[in-house]
């Protein structure tokens, strides 16, 4: 598989000792926009979570590769400096100011040759000049909270990206926006992984180059986007079928 | 002087008072000396720790940027000093004792706002204390550059109970900084200060306190403010302490004035804090704000006092928040309100909590090692309340916070 940003071969992941995740395996090239949709529970978010490596995700079986090599054994930070993002579908509200987050992340991930001048205008962008002094996550609307939580993964400078659900409860101009700023990821090289229950943000992104469907911790498609109407209109159990 | 003789007689009468709050010192078991021998020193030719020390505080040991500075070593005046350009418009800094032989009018503000026989440690005060400094600004003068005030311990079993008394007068400004530090030498420390805020005057008082694990601390600390005029009290607690006991506050007393206490809270090793925050509203429109932030952590044990006193219309808020860093930690908030009148809008919150998993584990997905991530929560909670620091005070604040959090660390 050579050109793959980042490819996952036959992984297994445990949840307190339950297996979530059975044998995922696909690969994605730079600027490829993947989605993953499943039924609730199906183990979207496990999966993001696992690739993230966070510790309650335990993998026990394949690897992760990122520009070829194994990043199975990082830890979460250390998967985060190499261009792994992970955009959540729920973060938590912490304790700090959202403008000293945003601070200390654009410290992290740009030397000097940004000034702070490009965090002012991302974060007009986003449209979350509001919010900046509110205590990160509190009180934030559900577009709030996505648009917020995009904006720390476009502060990361991602090669992955990993978004759950950035479309959930959130207003079709949001949607619009969230769609763009994905778009622009994808054409500056990055691949994403896009989690999404209805699909509609794909009317608003440049391209779609693959959709996975999981269900019960496999994958049970992965194939062309154009079936996602058809999904859509008959729903999983039944696009298994049909799909064959 | 009889007027002194009879507040020493009602100061001896309650010298045996204990505190309501917080654990009870035994005054027996320190040395009282009264005065040292004077002289006049620099900042900057202080014993090589103690001036590590202020560094470390933010103190401007060079005094480049001060508006002017008192310093107390021990209990000797080192220095009282304020710019030629505000000493012609009247500014005053100068030792308790100093002001008080100087101007026959700082007695109507000795003893006023705190009361002489409160409890034993102002008692011990009158009767076996230090000095301090009195610091007045004449009416309409802003003097916006920091005057700073260093109160240091550096001799082993020193009680330092030094008397201060600020008046900014009316239309008036002042930001006063004020550093107390020891090294780790057993010592007790008790400041009383007495803030005088008059018409559409504003005082801002940032004190930051770097103690050492032997160290007792009891400050007394009243405000009166007059129409108009605005307290802001930041206080910075750093570094460990044995005890820390005091309950700051402030008595607005005329229409539409108003105080903000904020209090950032570092508890560690065996120390026993307990801090609070009290304001009276009695004037009409007044308003105010009690805000405290703490980090407990090893077997610190910490209280969390605040109270809003209700007396006329008026808008207060208490917001009380602890974090705690340890499984041996703990924390207590007490917050309280008290009104009298149907038209004060009194409000609180108040929680003690630590960091949880999801938190930590948000910002390890982010690029942060767990270190990294700790010290973030931490530095972002004690941030609260800089914005209503004058500039000159907020970067110096800043600092200290950064310094705060790596200290929360470890």
């Amino acid at each position: 598989m050579r050109g793959m940003l980042f490819e996952v071969r036959g992984l297994k992941v445990l949840v307190e000792n339950v297996t979530v995740i059975r044998n995922v395996s696909f690969s994605i090239r730079r600027g490829e926009i993947h989605l993953l949709m499943g039924p609730n529970g199906a183990g979207k978010s496990t999966l993001l979570r696992a690739l993230m490596g966070l510790s309650s995700y335990k993998v026990v079986r394949g690897e992760i590769f990122l520009e070829g090599k194994p990043i199975k054994d990082l830890k979460p930070y250390e998967r985060a400096m190499l261009g792994i993002a992970l955009a959540h579908q729920n973060p938590p509200k912490i304790k700090v100011r959202a403008n000293y987050l945003l601070e200390r992340l654009f410290k992290k991930y740009h030397d000097d040759d940004r000034g702070s001048c490009y965090l002012e205008e991302l974060v007009n962008d986003f449209d979350v000049s509001h919010l900046l002094n509110r205590e990160l996550y509190s009180g934030f609307s559900g577009g709030e909270v996505k648009r917020f939580e995009l904006l720390t993964v476009v502060l990361q400078r991602p090669k992955v990206c990993l978004l759950d659900e950035p479309d959930s409860g959130v207003d079709v101009d949001s949607i619009r926006r969230l769609a763009g700023v994905i778009s622009k990821l994808a054409e500056a090289g990055a691949a994403i992984l896009l989690v999404t229950h209805t699909g509609y943000i794909t009317r608003y992104l440049e391209h779609v180059d693959k959709l996975h469907v999981m269900m019960s911790g496999e994958l049970v498609y992965s194939g062309d986007v154009s079936i996602l109407p058809k999904l859509l209109e008959i729903g999983y159990r039944a696009i298994t079928k049909w799909a064959g | 002087m009889e007027w002194r003789e009879e507040l020493r007689k009602r100061a001896k009468r309650a010298l045996t008072r204990p505190s309501p709050y917080g654990l009870d010192v035994d005054l027996g078991t320190f040395e009282w000396k009264g005065h040292d021998e004077e002289g006049e020193r620099r900042l900057s030719e202080l014993p090589a720790p103690i001036l590590e020390r202020a560094k470390v505080m933010g103190i401007d040991v060079e005094e480049r940027k001060v508006s002017g500075t008192y310093l107390q070593l021990d209990l000797s005046v080192l220095r009282a000093h304020v710019i030629k350009k505000f000493e012609e418009q009247g500014v005053i800094v100068t030792s308790i004792e100093e002001a008080l032989k100087r101007f026959g009018w700082v007695k109507e503000y000795y003893w006023k706002a705190v009361p002489v026989d409160l409890d034993k440690y102002t008692a011990v005060t009158e009767l076996h204390g230090s000095h301090g400094y009195f610091i007045y600004v004449p009416p309409g003068i802003k003097v916006k550059d920091p005057i700073q005030a260093c109160l240091f311990i550096h001799r082993k079993g020193t009680t330092q109970a030094v008397h201060n008394i600020i008046v900014v007068d009316e239309g008036a400004e002042l930001n006063l900084l004020t550093a107390c530090s020891t090294l780790p030498v057993k010592s007790l420390h008790i400041g009383v200060s007495e803030f005088y805020v008059k018409r559409n005057a504003k005082l801002t008082f940032t004190m930051v306190h770097y103690w050492a694990p032997t160290t007792y601390v009891r400050p007394r600390a009243v405000a009166i403010v007059e129409e108009g005029g605005v307290f802001v009290n930041y206080y910075v607690h750093l570094a460990p302490v044995r005890s820390l006991q005091m309950f700051p506050t402030a008595h607005l007393i005329g229409p539409d004035s108003q105080a903000y206490l904020t209090s950032i809270l570092l508890a560690t090793r065996g120390a026993h804090l307990d801090v609070g925050g009290r304001i009276t509203f009695k004037g009409p429109g007044s308003r105010g704000e009690v805000i405290s932030r703490s980090v407990v952590k090893d077997e610190a044990y910490a209280v969390l006092r605040g109270e809003l006193i209700g007396e006329n219309v008026s808008k207060g808020h208490l917001d009380c928040k602890g974090l705690l860093l340890s499984p041996k930690a703990k924390g207590e908030a007490i917050p309280v309100l008290k009104s009298s009148t149907e038209l004060a809008e009194l409000t609180h919150e108040a929680a003690l909590g630590r960091i949880s998993r999801e938190e930590l584990e948000y910002l390890l997905s982010k690029g942060f090692t767990e270190d990294e991530a700790t010290s973030l929560i931490v530095r972002g909670f004690l941030e609260v309340g800089v914005e209503r620091l004058p500039p000159a005070l907020r970067s110096y604040v800043i600092n200290v916070l950064d310094a705060a959090a790596r200290y929360a660390k470890g």
